[in-house]
């Protein structure tokens, strides 16, 4: 039990709202979205500042939700459980920010990579082409998504996009991602 | 033929499709998971309602948040639209947004520009 103030700590000092450690169901995304969307309201937030975290939050969530690579349950660096994912919410001085961690295949790092390359060098105007270009184009991927998320939670953090790809083995990393939303809201 | 009604959940909008009493309407918020599924019997709808729709079809959209798979098979449904449109049957759309919510009234311009339908922008009256 003497850990438990030191985590109470930990989180108070990264101003975090709300951390999940585990499975990523459905059912869970909704119960976070509302959980932090009734927070959201209960503190007076500005409403277009919340609308923002709230949108941003679904994409990620969403996300995560679509994307992950679970380990294979028998995987030695997995020993826990299989189809887990890190969500984390927090709120600093000027900014929400918003961070997801799931595990993916080695393979497919390149690829995710240049694209969160690409969509942190597009100015605002090409990310609005680019979501245009992919919202009327190729239909959805296997997985029943439209491939708009992160160009979507670009354009609504209006920052760029963080990211870290850990190795794990030879077989996978865990890849990190950080959406800010600010809390200043523009005129 | 018969109404589409849809109740809204805390994931998926209220859908009514109302050629009798002539009310189509999407409002509230549309971010389920698996955004086809809720959006298939949607679009079969309309598919048939196109074979015979009314002189003039008037349809809001009042929604307060969208997932981007939604974005899509909103896209989709608006294509419909625009099709029944190109037929000859007049369709007008009304897209509703909040005054201080650009990404709700910049998602109408972005669908004005993709598509060959009277798209109306309105800013939505406080309630």
């Amino acid at each position: 039990m003497s850990m438990t103030y030191s985590y109470y700590k930990n989180m108070q000092l990264n101003n975090i709202i709300f951390v999940y450690q585990g499975e990523v169901t459905a059912d869970l995304v909704s119960s976070i979205l509302q959980m932090v969307e009734n927070k959201l309201e209960g503190e007076g937030e500005d409403r277009k500042v919340k609308k923002r975290v709230f949108n941003v939050m679904v994409e990620c969530l969403q996300n995560v939700y679509h994307h992950l690579d679970a380990l294979p349950p028998t995987d030695p660096s997995n020993p826990v459980r299989d189809k887990t994912a890190l969500l984390m919410i927090g709120r600093e001085e000027k900014d929400y920010y918003i961070i997801t961690g799931n595990h993916v295949l080695n393979d497919r790092i390149p690829e995710l990579k240049s694209r969160l390359d690409r969509i942190n060098r597009a100015t605002k105007e090409e990310l609005k082409q680019l979501y245009q270009e992919i919202l009327t184009g190729t239909g959805f991927t296997e997985k029943g998504t439209a491939g708009l998320g992160m160009i979507d939670i670009a354009r609504k953090s209006g920052q760029r996009l963080g990211y870290d790809f850990h190795p794990v083995n030879e077989k996978y990393s865990f890849f990190s991602l950080e959406a800010r939303v600010s809390r200043i809201p523009e005129k | 033929m018969e109404a589409l009604r849809i109740e809204s959940t805390h994931k998926t909008p209220r859908v009514i499709l109302d050629p009798e009493n002539g009310i189509f309407e999407f409002s509230g918020r549309s971010i389920p998971e698996d955004s086809v599924g809720f959006y298939t019997p949607i679009f079969e709808w309309l598919d048939q309602y196109a074979q015979k729709p009314l002189p003039l079809t008037h349809v809001r959209f009042d929604l307060e948040y969208f997932n981007t798979s939604s974005s899509k098979n909103i896209l989709e449904v608006l294509k419909r639209l625009e099709a029944i449109h190109a037929a000859g049957h007049e369709v007008r759309v009304t897209w509703y947004y909040d005054e201080d919510d650009e990404d709700m009234e910049e998602t109408g311009q972005d669908y004005q520009a993709l598509l060959n339908l009277p798209i109306e922008l309105a800013v939505k009256v406080q309630s």
